[in-house]
């Protein structure tokens, strides 16, 4: 593949097509078996990345390479050669951000900081060493469509000034608006180049795995919402576990059977708590949690599994499922008595397996056996393995939060079309999730969870990506602007 | 009861001398925890540091060979930690636990010759007429040399961590050692650093009970400092100039309970004894209550096993 100078070009591929291995080899993490890379004429081939960074190759990470406990300043000046002192290094961190729209404080410490001013804090890392390539790795994945529209901005700005960037992302539709050429693998090997404004996202989509997507599609039997709702949550209040954490205020809303809710929001505006206090991980200090008219408000996970309440959280190792241990121990951790995997305190071994088998086959998790640790499986297969192992309890009701996040797209319809066929089959299922268009796709009822306060539902037919866009900002905008 | 035997004076230039064996492996062990690693081999270090320390003292009636040789022992047994848990990635509790252990071991079987015997005195600087100032003469400047060494040194450190590169990119490994490796720092390169410093500064903290707070050689003389030491590092919650604090209170309570023996207060000696060890525990639940990590300092990667993922 080649890169020209002042072009924006994305780089597309599932999950394990080798995105990262090439990006890594770019900037000297890691080092290529054979073959060479030529930049600006010279043979390229750093051996760590201050090399890359001294011949003007820079890359902002997929999950941040950030310091919480360190000051904005610091940080980049961890990430510079040679840095000026700081007094200067602020300065300049403040110029830059004027001048790209990226406004940052250099002193205040990035633990506190948003996903998209953190984010801001490793492009402007970059900038200040005036790369010639800007790698960027997923950049959008957490910020709101309107955050995304400043670093679109800057991005451009960037690229007319004859900075090159290379642009990896799974969301097609902004690769479409964002890039003029698109290289795509598949398994490691170049398959296509081609430029993405010509091709639609689905064919963009099956060039990256190969067959052809089926989109997931909502029957048109929505649950209608006569007599009592399945599930309704009236005035949850949770103060914040800690100083970065989001406290709930006033949480209700209420699902019937049949439907798919959406909760949307950009993380850190209180997914997290209101999963723990969905899920019983943490008691809310006031309010009612009703399935089926009965309050589940002061019980434990177990005993809401035990009346028909299933969660799948958002982590996927370690919270929804134990790295270290094989699918069959993580399918009897939340299914041992809804599938009766144990008698009198024994767990039955056999059982366990041909369950997790069941999973497996079903769910088309890509494993070499039962016996593999969860931490083995790609992000996307294990998502299938956490989600089908839920979904095969014949849940009444199904809490997902975050169910596709950095799964690649044939694995992410497939999740999808399964959360609405366990609809159709007339449970219902509550969807925590920061990507809009899977909100749209799939959900009845969408509302916004925005510091710690969730908006009013309104039934999806009514809403666009900007009306979302603009709940889900709301709050945060406020708050960059205090920053400034 | 007659507190009028006790006098202040004495008793601050008793306590700045009794706090610097823990003063000095605390601030070790604290940069050592900047960097991400948990020692707790501590105890053990300093032991090594004491018998070494002691035995070059008496051999060569040099003090300045008994210093070296206490900081050398010491970093040498911190540098089978480093490679131990950062080259070979054993499990730092257990690694920390055994290094102790061995250090008790191996101490006693170096001292036994040495046990009971009187080293050289070590001599202190002469400030001339600021010695002969009435109070401030005797609150500053009668000190042995290891004393202003132990205090230039927290001045040192201090400096270090927060104004220079080099403590930044050591503070950066401690708080996330994958993202400190993905911007291309040497994770195990400056942790082993970091450890050798550690066990330097144990190391002489313990040679400074051999060689001149006690001195003489006894199995076992450092006595649980070494643990106290690691406590210190929490309760200074990770910050060089609180260290003092902690030993300075630690050696005060600990002189404190000497004193009152000896002006004949009618307490079981045992529970004062206890003392500055519950003092302690009572300032870690305190300072541990608080859940905010960035207001604690504590390094986000401490004691967490470091891969090279890639």
């Amino acid at each position: 593949m080649s890169l020209e100078e002042g072009e924006i070009c994305a780089l597309l591929g599932e999950n394990g097509s080798g995105k990262s291995t090439l990006v890594k080899m770019m900037y000297g993490l890691v080092k290529p078996d054979e073959g060479e890379m030529i930049f600006q004429s010279r043979t390229y081939s750093p051996s760590n990345p201050n090399e890359a960074r001294l011949a003007g190759i820079a890359m902002v990470f997929q999950h941040f390479s950030l310091f919480d406990a360190l000051t904005v300043a610091e940080n980049i000046a961890l990430g510079m050669v040679d840095p000026p002192p700081f007094n200067k290094l602020s300065r300049e961190i403040e110029e830059k951000g004027k001048a790209y729209g990226l406004l940052l404080n250099p002193d205040s410490m990035v633990g506190t900081l948003s996903a998209g001013e953190r984010q801001r804090v490793e492009i402007i890392r970059c900038l200040l060493q005036n790369p010639k390539i800007l790698i960027m790795d997923e950049p959008t994945s957490v910020l709101t469509p309107q955050e995304a529209n400043v670093l679109f901005e800057a991005l451009r700005n960037l690229a007319a000034e004859g900075t090159t960037i290379l642009y990896i992302s799974h969301k097609l539709e902004e690769i479409k608006t964002l890039c003029s050429t698109a290289t795509i693998l598949r398994a490691g090997k170049v398959v296509a180049t081609c430029n993405p404004e010509e091709k639609s996202a689905r064919q963009l989509a099956e060039m990256m795995v190969g067959t052809s997507i089926v989109t997931p599609k909502r029957t048109e039997a929505q649950g209608n919402r006569d007599g009592q709702p399945l599930f309704r949550v009236e005035d949850i209040e949770k103060e914040a576990s800690s100083n970065f954490g989001t406290s709930l205020r006033e949480i209700s809303f209420e699902v019937w059977q049949g439907e798919v809710f959406g909760i949307g929001g950009i993380a850190g505006n209180g997914q997290d708590e209101l999963m723990e206090v969905l899920s019983g991980e943490v008691l809310p200090k006031g309010g009612t949690i009703k399935l089926n008219g009965h309050d589940l408000a002061r019980l434990n996970p177990n005993e809401r599994r035990k009346r028909g309440l299933l969660f799948a959280p958002e982590q996927r190792v370690g919270h929804s499922a134990a790295g270290e241990m094989s699918l069959t121990e993580n399918a009897y951790l939340t299914a041992a008595d809804r599938k009766a995997l144990s008698q009198a305190g024994i767990i039955n071994w056999s059982r366990a397996a041909e369950f997790s088998r069941t999973i497996i086959n079903q769910f088309d998790v890509r494993t070499p056996s039962t016996d593999n640790f969860a931490q083995s499986l790609s992000g996307g297969n294990l998502q299938k393995f956490v989600i089908g192992r839920e979904i095969l309890q014949n849940p009444e009701l199904l809490i997902v939060n975050q169910p596709t996040w950095g799964v690649d797209a044939a694995a992410a319809a497939s999740i999808r079309q399964k959360l609405i066929d366990l609809a159709d089959s007339g449970a219902a299922v509550v969807v925590i999730s920061q990507d809009i268009d899977e909100l749209l796709e799939i959900s009845d009822y969408i509302s916004v969870l925005s510091g710690g306060h969730l908006s009013k539902a309104r039934p999806v037919q009514e809403l666009s990506r900007e009306d979302i866009g603009l709940m889900m900002g709301a709050s945060q905008e406020s708050l960059s602007e205090v920053v400034v | 009861m007659d507190f009028a035997a006790i006098n202040p004076l004495i008793f601050f230039s008793t306590m700045v001398a009794a706090s610097i064996p823990v003063l000095l492996a605390a601030l070790g062990e604290l940069v050592v925890e900047k960097s991400g690693v948990l020692n707790l081999g501590v105890e053990g270090m300093m032991i090594i540091g004491a018998v070494c320390g002691f035995i070059a003292i008496y051999h060569t009636g040099s003090p300045l060979f008994g210093v070296l040789a206490s900081i050398i022992a010491g970093g040498l047994l911190a540098l089978i930690f480093g490679i131990l848990t950062q080259v070979l990635h054993s499990n730092q509790v257990a690694t920390g636990l055994a290094l102790t252990l061995f250090g008790l071991g191996l101490s006693a079987l170096l001292g036994q010759p040495y046990a009971g015997i009187k080293p050289p005195t070590f001599p202190k600087p002469d400030f001339g007429l600021l010695g002969d100032l009435p109070v401030l003469g005797q609150l500053f400047f009668k000190y042995d040399y290891l004393v202003y060494v132990a205090f230039i040194l927290v001045v040192g450190v201090s400096y270090f961590l927060n104004r220079t590169r080099g403590g930044l990119i050591l503070r950066s490994i401690g708080e996330n050692h994958d993202a400190a490796h993905a911007l291309g720092y040497h994770v195990v390169r400056v942790r082993l650093a970091a450890i050798m410093f550690g066990g330097g500064c144990a190391g002489l903290g313990g040679g400074y009970l051999a060689m001149i707070r006690v001195p003489q050689w006894t199995e076992g003389m450092t006595a649980g400092v070494g643990w106290i030491a690691l406590a210190l590092v929490v309760f200074a919650s990770w910050r060089p100039y609180r260290v003092i604090l902690g030993a300075f209170l630690f050696g005060g309570v600990t002189l404190l309970q000497l004193n009152l023996q000896a002006v004949g207060i009618k307490v079981n000696p045992a529970y004062l004894s206890m003392a500055p060890y519950l003092i302690t525990i009572v300032a870690l639940v305190v300072i541990s209550g608080s859940s905010n990590r960035l207001s604690t300092q504590a390094p986000g990667s401490l004691g967490r096993l470091f891969h090279k993922t890639m």
